[in-house]
């Protein structure tokens, strides 16, 4: 029963993360793109993919890691997320420089271009504070504010980003995600705001060891 | 101009506005001074001259054609048509990207001071189907226009420009 469970929620994360890149696969609008562009495209559906995966691991929603391996993943998919969001706007920025010089500019036409730039920045931040979070002795409880401050930045953005662009995506399986996105995120915060209320001392991290048992 | 001005709905706009708050007085007499003007003219977009390429040539077709691109050139002010003046387009379409040579074109307006060329079909780019058409002749001041398609299958598209002088 367990394993059917495990297996059932790993299929369907795969399958809410790989539907989505398969039909931007199937898109018509691929024919007239040249391999920068679609390599652009690509990284940008891969890192809405990378910011469902974010929540669920730190809230330890995924069966069969640990607290520790949770949050150590964690840790290595918001590297990997940074490296797709650079991939993202460097091909774009190739791909038409006037254009990725307005979005980075909060100039662009486009609407969906200061949600985008904004999570891109919220990232970066988050990245950033991350990796410098020790030598700077950042408490426990200033950078789990920091952390999930940007975190709302980084979902709210990505999420309006993606659903006011008219691209590759096909339309349902952007919604879900998102859709879905929205809700891992909400979860996990409302369960570490009530935990961080209940008892005001730092425990031992993030990620709650849902099954741990072996 | 003053039959314009005084007539019904403008005059008790005017004592409406005179009743109410002074903001509203000032707003008022903005629009009637806006309205006294005449045609304003037409501000660039933004992002409206990304990827132009100065001086493309004036054409029958941009490519195999498929889309209509066409609207107007008129005169801030009087609105007057303006004849003759070149218009130049493009777009990312089926037969290539926005700043390639071959996606852009230039046509001139007729007597009536509208514009139409055929272009290859309009691709959704940067996350919306667009065009782009510029007005940098000289005579007037430059204009660079970004309208946007209703829908990726639109087959159409319309830009107006109101010139004022350079």
């Amino acid at each position: 029963m367990r394993l059917a469970r495990t297996t059932l929620i790993w299929a369907a994360l795969a399958a809410v993360i790989c539907v989505p890149i398969a039909a931007a696969a199937a898109s018509p609008l691929l024919a007239w793109r040249d391999p920068v562009y679609i390599l652009a495209s690509f990284a940008g559906i891969i890192a809405l993919g990378l910011v469902l995966v974010q929540p669920l691991l730190i809230g330890g929603y995924l069966p069969g890691l640990s607290a520790y391996r949770g949050r150590r993943t964690h840790h290595w998919i918001g590297g990997a997320l940074v490296v797709a969001v650079v991939v993202h706007v460097a091909g774009l920025w190739i791909t038409s420089p006037p254009d990725m010089i307005d979005a980075l500019l909060y100039t662009s036409p486009t609407p969906f271009s200061p949600f985008g730039v904004t999570a891109m920045w919220a990232i970066f931040a988050v990245a950033l504070l991350a990796a410098l979070r020790r030598r700077l002795g950042l408490r426990l409880r200033t950078w789990r504010l920091a952390h999930m401050s940007l975190a709302v930045v980084i979902v709210v953005g990505s999420v309006a980003h993606v659903m006011l662009v008219e691209g590759t995506m096909e339309t349902v399986s952007k919604a879900v995600l998102c859709a879905l996105i929205l809700a891992a995120a909400a979860k996990v915060m409302a369960e570490l705001w009530a935990r961080t209320r209940r008892r005001n001392l730092p425990d031992e991290g993030i990620a709650r060891p849902v099954n741990q048992q072996k | 101009m003053t039959a314009l001005v005084l007539n019904r709905r403008t005059l008790l706009a005017a004592g409406g506005s005179i009743l109410a708050t002074g903001v509203t007085a000032g707003v008022s007499g903005l629009l009637l001074s806006a309205r006294a003007e005449g045609l304003a003219p037409t501000d660039s977009m933004p992002g409206g001259a990304n990827n132009y390429r100065k001086g493309a040539a004036i054409v029958d077709r941009i490519g195999k054609g498929g889309f209509w691109m066409s609207g107007t050139v008129r005169r801030a002010g009087d609105g007057t048509p303006l004849a003759g003046q070149r218009i130049q387009i493009w777009a990312h379409t089926t037969e290539g990207r926005e700043h390639e040579p071959q996606s852009h074109g230039a046509t001139l307006t007729d007597k009536n001071g509208a514009f139409r060329l055929e272009i290859p079909q309009i691709i959704p780019v940067f996350g919306q189907p667009h065009g782009h058409l510029a007005y940098d002749s000289g005579e007037f001041k430059t204009v660079f226009l970004r309208p946007v398609m209703r829908s990726a299958k639109d087959t159409s598209l319309e830009a107006h420009f109101v010139l004022q002088p350079a």
